[in-house]
């Protein structure tokens, strides 16, 4: 922020104390006061400029060392397995063959299913919010209602999902000839997907939002109903915007442990159906983390941490990318 | 003829409105149930009793969640301490230097560290604090929480400060103050509700994570106050308790989700009516 | 003989590579209103936030040359020292809007961390208010925050907080743009006042503004200090055809 000429009273601090007492004494003892303050000052200011630097430096740091403690503790693993982990479909501890594809399936299958389901709502929510109602007490209402969603916790969601969600999908089950597991890829999908709404609802609002009033005037006087403009004009302007929405809470549904942990039956065998029980790749670093006997063991969840961490950070990073994209337009 | 078609889309108009207007109060339904629910689950469970004294052992009635009361608080307040002033200098950092080099990488690190998954911050801790000091402790699950709460503090700061007017700034340098007093004393000031704001949200995310402590702070049957040990915390303790087979337990979560819940809830409402209260006329 | 208490040496200022002042020599004589004007982007701003040091505030903008403040060359100087005896006040009334009116005028100190003692601010805060003529308006909302005053009142309000200051020179960069007529008037007598202590300098887009309150004018064209003189003589018999042209209007 300063230029070069600030630099002059680095080299030669002695001629400035020298200076400022030539300086004609004006007024009050407070001129004095001062004088000698800024002196105080003029350090510090140095010193709180460097502070600032060092903390910004330390974001850069600490997520550089996330990259490196995760892909130093999985070096054993990689070794071990080689890239076939990828779609290895055995994940077996006790004989260290440790495929990846059950768990990297299970997350594809729960993430996806969830969207499915929850994107309906979220643009509703949006559309709503956005478009239909953007002032008053009852949208208000609902905007707060919704972003209280995405603050409860998520263990909350998984005891509730646990004690209501799971006997009502099991009766739901025996009902369709499935076997009445409860627990599974289904019911995880269901709680996952009523937790991500808010998600892809709040970042479609302000999008919606932000259409210029102009392009939609322009379409009623063409005679277009509210649904036309809303189709015609609104959604192509906002697409990538949306689409961001939907990258958003695919990133929230892909990193989501716990309530999925609960529901999802913790098996490592490969789902044969939605209603089968499975495991995410969180889910399973939840439960095997603290049981991982051997270094082998240990590395390969850590490898499976390393996998989630690049898709998320990748999604969630392409996500921002066209919503600072489409804001800059 | 051409009247019969405009009333067609006049009426599709209206339909996917209702549809509209119906799927966005359906949203809110399953919220409204959880609470309901869990509000009925718990409240009978919560009573002197239960708030001081300790989880029983299986088999035994009674017992209650203070080690895990205590141990929220604990290490919430350790997170807090490591975490506040941090993400405010940094976003005080990122909202004066927009365009400088290590701006832009130290931006792009929050963005980052926003959307990885809080297990995965958790197993960091784990490597970074847990090994090396031979044990699970408080101060690991504090760690893994605080690196949670930096992306919310240092968005909300920047974001509130960058929206202050240059003018503002002019005034306090014209006075001769040297710059870290135009940021302390007159640029912080100016948008405490924007940064508190941002620190409370901060606080109500992470008062409910778990995963980040099931290998940091592990958990731990007694009331604990060392920070180098293993300690309790709410979440955790619902979590063990909820997938137990043992019915005591069960109702130890129901009450302890109650409890969770309603702190949660009311941090965030209090923090919305606040910022407006809080907010400087410009 | 009228002594000269500012003086600019070959001052230039640049924006990166943009040569936005260019080689300004002046004399500027104590305890004078001095009007600097021209049209928009020639540089009297820049010159303006020059002397104060607040032009390298903007990344990127550099300085060569000398100001020198009795004698003391300005830009070698720490610029919290400048700013210590040189005031600025801002085209838009910038009042600090946390700050009660009593707690702004003496802002310069109390930012600063520096403790008077209760009596000694009292007097501080009732002598500059009264310089600016603003102390019989708010001496029983003292406890008020700034933001609830006129434009007018700010404005007074930001030159009472320079004034409490204690500075030698008051720089005003287009003070009254942002005003109504009524409070343009009331700023514009107060600069009489003000010249019997201070010496100002006043940035000002309005030629009828610079010909009512000023001793001198300096015309500022293209970067360039093309005209100084005395300001009746200036705006009756401009030496330059260039000054000749913006006062009869060809251009602003």
């Amino acid at each position: 922020m300063e230029s070069s000429v600030d630099t002059k009273l680095a080299t030669r601090p002695n001629d400035n104390l020298g200076r400022v007492a030539s300086l004609k004494p004006q007024g009050t003892v407070s001129t004095t006061k001062r004088i000698k303050r800024s002196f105080r000052q003029i350090r510090a200011e140095k010193v709180f400029r460097r502070t600032l630097i060092i903390v910004a430096l330390a974001m850069v740091v600490l997520v550089l060392g996330i990259m490196v403690t995760l892909v130093i503790e999985s070096t054993l693993s990689i070794k071990s397995s080689g890239i076939g982990y990828l779609w290895g479909k055995t994940w077996d501890p006790v004989r260290d063959i440790f495929g990846a594809y059950p768990f990297i399936l299970g997350t594809l299958l729960t993430s996806f299913l969830a969207l499915f389901i929850s994107i309906p709502f979220s643009f509703a929510v949006a559309v709503f919010l956005g478009e239909y109602f953007p002032t008053g007490w009852f949208s208000n209402l609902l905007k707060n209602t919704v972003e209280l969603i995405a603050a409860v916790p998520s263990v909350i969601y998984g005891f509730w999902a646990l004690a209501v969600l799971v006997p009502i999908v099991r009766s739901f089950e025996s009902k369709i000839g499935v076997e009445p597991v409860g627990l599974g890829i289904f019911s995880s999908a269901l709680i996952l997907a009523v937790m991500i709404i808010p998600y892809a609802a709040s970042l479609g609002r302000s999008m919606i939002h932000m259409v210029p009033s102009n392009l939609k005037e322009a379409a009623y006087s063409l005679g277009a109903t509210r649904w036309e403009v809303i189709r015609a004009v609104i959604f192509p302007y906002t697409k990538s915007g949306l689409f961001a929405g939907i990258l958003l809470s695919l990133g929230r549904a892909l990193g989501e442990t716990m309530a999925v942990t609960m529901v999802i039956g913790n098996t490592s065998l490969i789902p044969k159906s939605i209603f089968a029980p499975g495991n995410t790749m969180a889910s399973v670093i939840a439960n095997e983390f603290t049981e991982a006997d051997h270094p082998v063991y240990l590395s390969a969840l850590i490898e499976l941490g390393l996998v989630l961490f690049l898709v998320t950070v990748v999604i969630n990073m392409i996500g921002k990318r066209m919503v600072s994209r489409f804001t800059n337009e | 003829m051409a009247s019969n078609h405009v009333k067609y889309r006049i009426g599709k108009s209206t339909f996917f409105k209702g549809l509209t207007i119906l799927l966005a109060c359906a949203c809110v339904v399953p919220l409204i149930f959880i609470l309901i629910y869990i509000l009925q689950a718990g409240i009978t469970k919560i009573n002197w009793h239960f708030l001081t004294n300790l989880p029983k052992p299986v088999g035994e009635t009674g017992g209650g969640i203070a080690n895990a009361l205590l141990g929220s608080m604990i290490i919430i307040l350790v997170a807090s301490v490591i975490a506040i002033p941090f993400g405010i200098l940094c976003g005080i950092y990122l909202s004066e230097n927009k365009k400088s080099k290590l701006a832009y990488w130290s931006r792009l690190c929050v963005d980052i560290l926003q959307g990885v998954p809080s297990i995965v911050i958790g197993i960091v801790a784990y490597f970074w604090l847990v090994k090396p000091m031979g044990g699970f402790s408080a101060l690991s699950g504090s760690v893994a929480l605080a690196i949670m709460m930096l992306p919310i503090i240092i968005r909300s700061t920047e974001e509130t400060l960058k929206l202050l007017p240059d003018s503002l700034r002019e005034a306090g340098f014209a006075l001769g103050l040297p710059f870290h007093r135009v940021v302390l004393k007159v640029i912080v000031p100016c948008g405490i509700s924007g940064i508190l704001s941002g620190v409370m949200l901060s606080v109500a995310r992470i008062a409910g994570e778990t995963a980040p402590l099931l290998f940091t702070a592990f958990g731990n049957p007694y009331l604990s106050f060392n920070l180098l040990k293993p300690m309790q915390s709410l979440p955790l303790l619902i979590f063990n308790y909820a997938t137990s087979p043992y019915n005591d337990w069960h109702d130890l979560a129901w009450g302890a989700s109650c409890i969770l819940l309603i702190w949660v809830l009311a941090l965030n409402i209090f923090t919305k009516l606040m910022t407006r209260k809080w907010k400087v006329q410009l | 003989m009228e002594s000269t208490i500012v003086k600019s040496v070959d001052y230039n200022a640049y924006f990166g590579d943009n040569h936005v002042v260019k080689n300004v020599n002046i004399d500027i004589p104590r305890n004078n209103v001095i009007a600097v004007m021209g049209p928009s982007g020639c540089g009297k701003t820049t010159f303006l936030r020059g002397i104060n040091r607040m032009h390298e505030l903007i990344p990127g903008a550099t300085a060569k040359g000398q100001i020198l403040l009795n004698g003391e060359d300005v830009l070698e100087m720490h610029p919290i020292f400048v700013r210590l005896k040189i005031g600025m006040v801002f085209q838009r009334p910038n009042p600090f809007p946390n700050l009660s009116i009593y707690d702004n005028v003496i802002a310069g100190y109390k930012l600063n961390g520096i403790k008077l003692p209760k009596a000694e601010k009292d007097k501080i805060v009732e002598h500059s208010l009264t310089r600016v003529a603003l102390w019989k308006e708010v001496k029983d909302s003292l406890t008020k925050k700034g933001s609830f005053l006129s434009g007018g009142q700010q404005q007074r309000l930001c030159i009472a907080r320079a004034v409490a200051m204690e500075p030698e020179v008051l720089l005003f960069d287009e003070p009254t743009s942002a005003l109504d007529p009524i409070s343009t008037s009331t700023v514009e007598e107060l600069f009489h006042e003000l010249k019997k202590n201070y010496t100002l300098i006043i940035v000002t887009h309005n030629m009828q503004q610079a010909a009512r309150v000023s001793d001198k004018t300096a015309f500022f064209y293209m970067g360039e200090l093309v005209e100084y003189d005395a300001t009746k003589q200036m705006f009756t018999n401009p030496k330059d055809t260039r000054t000749q042209n913006y006062i009869t209007g060809r251009f602003s």
